[in-house]
């Protein structure tokens, strides 16, 4: 299939001055983006995952035009968009989850129509575009609201929406469902996951929440350090990293470290327990066994978080 | 150019559009912008309630220099005032939204919260100026005639270069706006007085350094038949067109370094 993004050993090397003493600085490189290579087709909903300072953001905004790499080759759409940023600005939808592409004291309506100006979008395909997003991410009530007056949740979608209505080939969300309430999450993931299937547009998003990219993603690549250190389906990123979800277990009373099959003791504290167990067996009979032998008051699993897949992909690493 | 004029004036209109929804505000904003420059006025009429002449500048003579100075800095402030907001944009990291839409940097900055009350300052130096050219006892020559709009508009210029310049400088300094801020207001201060009261060597800086005293200074010495307190050749009292093109360079010449350094350091 066709790439419709392609990095071949991009690279994005930031000077950083630090102080040493009264007036003496000490320059030293940091190389937030160094050596990535990865291919996106057509249609593909990929998630870009890693912890604070791997990378990400640096990526998308080399993506988009706003910086400029260090080295590498970087191409959009056949676009080089350092190069050719505003060429490649109609054919792409960015949205900033931490702050909004909107003018802010604009009515959201308003916006939309500056952008439709911008981006001169036929007045056929604006109204088309316009009302499916408003009927899709249920932004009737807030159209003639200033972007200012809105929730995180609604701003969210008002953004989402300002991104689409240009019909972009490529979407990426920088972190779209950080701060999010679960209903705004589940209409926010709905409303991308029907975009990618039915329009077949391409999607890039960062996140923090693996159930962003559990419930959207086929492929999802891992960025530490500047490299990429895992490119394939989230099964996989389990498997690489034998991740391992964790059991909460409230005990009636302290008890000494419970010792059962498929599961290890990981932190005593006074009557709670924290079992760990791999991400990929069930809990079922984990719990089964807990309620027969042991008096239980509460119990929840934690799912893992993404720190902990990467370093438990370091730490089988370095045991090998 | 043609799409950086496009880009300011949808935006500008956008703004104007969301203005007028609240009209009476809008009229109170430009009213109060009015006074406000106003009290600048009433500092100079209160001087003069004391003494006949300023500097050997009669009041018509002053409020002429006044009147120059203030309509060539709104100009400027109206059409580029929301630059200084550039460094809050690098710090806050709105700058990179406007990096991702199809039009060019400058103009989106530009035209960001375009505000029309801003006409207030407009207004009350151009009445002064009416004012100042009826009362002004001089011979008017058509070069004369023709070296007021002249000076208007390249004195807009250079308060414009200077806006500029300022916001380029926020892309490394990104709390800088208070330093355009003395050039720009700050020079306004300056050139609605009569050059003659300050020292030489700040007239030398406002000439050679920062080219204020091309704004309004040198060609309204011209107009008015007055010697040049520096002494200067009589020909640079025309040049002010040429200084505007000249700060218009180097400003975008700053932006365009500023973007690049920004682009190539995200910070």
């Amino acid at each position: 299939m066709e790439a419709l993004i392609r990095l071949e050993r991009v690279e994005k090397v930031f000077q950083v001055r630090r102080k040493a003493g009264r007036l003496r600085s000490v320059r030293s490189e940091v190389r937030a983006v160094d050596g990535i290579s990865f291919d996106i087709a057509r249609g593909e909903m990929v998630g870009y995952i890693g912890p604070n300072g791997a990378g990400k953001s640096t990526t998308i905004k080399m993506l988009t035009g706003i910086l400029v790499p260090s080295g590498g080759r970087l191409r959009v759409a056949g676009i080089d968009p350092a190069r050719e940023r505003t060429r490649l600005a109609r054919r792409i939808g960015v949205v900033f989850g931490q702050r909004t592409t909107l003018w802010w004291d604009l009515p959201l309506r308003d916006s939309y129509e500056l952008v439709r100006r911008m981006y001169r979008i036929p007045d056929d395909r604006y109204a088309r575009n316009l009302a499916r997003c408003v009927e899709l991410l249920d932004l009737g009530a807030l159209l003639d609201a200033p972007v200012r007056q809105l929730s995180l949740g609604q701003r969210m979608r008002g953004d989402i929406a300002a991104a689409l209505l240009h019909d972009p080939e490529v979407l990426y969300l920088d972190e779209p469902t950080i701060g999010l309430d679960v209903v705004s999450k589940a209409k926010v993931r709905g409303f991308l996951r029907d975009l990618n299937t039915e329009r077949g547009t391409t999607v890039l998003l960062t996140t923090h929440d693996l159930t962003d990219i559990e419930q959207l993603c086929t492929r999802v690549m891992v960025i530490d350090h500047g490299r990429l250190v895992h490119d394939g389906d989230l099964g996989g990123l389990h498997a690489v990293g034998d991740s391992e979800r964790t059991l909460v277990v409230d005990f009636e009373r302290e008890l000494p470290p419970v010792r059962i099959a498929g599961a290890r003791p990981v932190k005593v504290e006074g009557p709670r327990q924290w079992l760990a167990f791999p991400a990929s067996a069930s809990a079922a009979p984990l719990v089964a066994e807990l309620t027969a032998r042991y008096p239980l008051v509460d119990l929840s699993v934690r799912e893992p978080v993404i720190e902990d897949v990467i370093a438990r992909m370091y730490a089988d690493r370095a045991a090998l | 150019m043609a799409e950086a004029l496009r880009a300011y004036a949808l935006i500008a209109g956008a703004w104007i559009r969301s203005t007028m929804a609240y009209r009476f505000s809008f009229v109170m904003m430009t009213v109060g912008n009015f006074l406000a420059t106003a009290l600048n006025f009433a500092a100079i009429a209160i001087i003069f309630g004391h003494t006949r002449l300023l500097g050997g500048f009669s009041l018509p003579e002053t409020a002429f220099l006044y009147g120059t100075s203030g309509c060539a800095l709104g100009l400027a402030d109206l059409v580029l005032g929301s630059m200084d907001q550039l460094g809050r944009r690098v710090r806050d990291g709105t700058l990179d939204t406007l990096l991702v839409r199809p039009a060019p940097v400058f103009a989106q900055a530009a035209a960001d919260r375009f505000a029309l009350r801003r006409l207030g300052r407009i207004t009350q130096s151009a009445l002064v100026l009416i004012w100042a050219l009826a009362a002004l006892k001089v011979v008017w020559t058509p070069a004369d005639v023709l070296l007021v709009p002249v000076m208007l508009l390249s004195g807009a210029a250079i308060f414009g270069a200077i806006f500029v310049i300022g916001a380029a400088f926020q892309f490394w300094a990104t709390d800088a706006a208070e330093v355009q801020n003395s050039f720009t207001y700050g020079g306004n201060g300056l050139t609605q007085y009569p050059p003659t009261i300050f020292a030489k060597d700040l007239l030398r800086g406002a000439t050679f350094v920062v080219p204020l005293a091309f704004i309004n200074w040198l060609p309204a010495l011209h107009i008015l038949g007055r010697p040049d307190p520096l002494g200067l050749p009589g020909w640079l009292d025309f040049c002010s067109p040429l200084v505007a093109v000249v700060a218009c360079g180097v400003a975008g010449l700053a932006w365009r370094a500023g973007l690049k350094s920004y682009r190539s350091t995200g910070s």
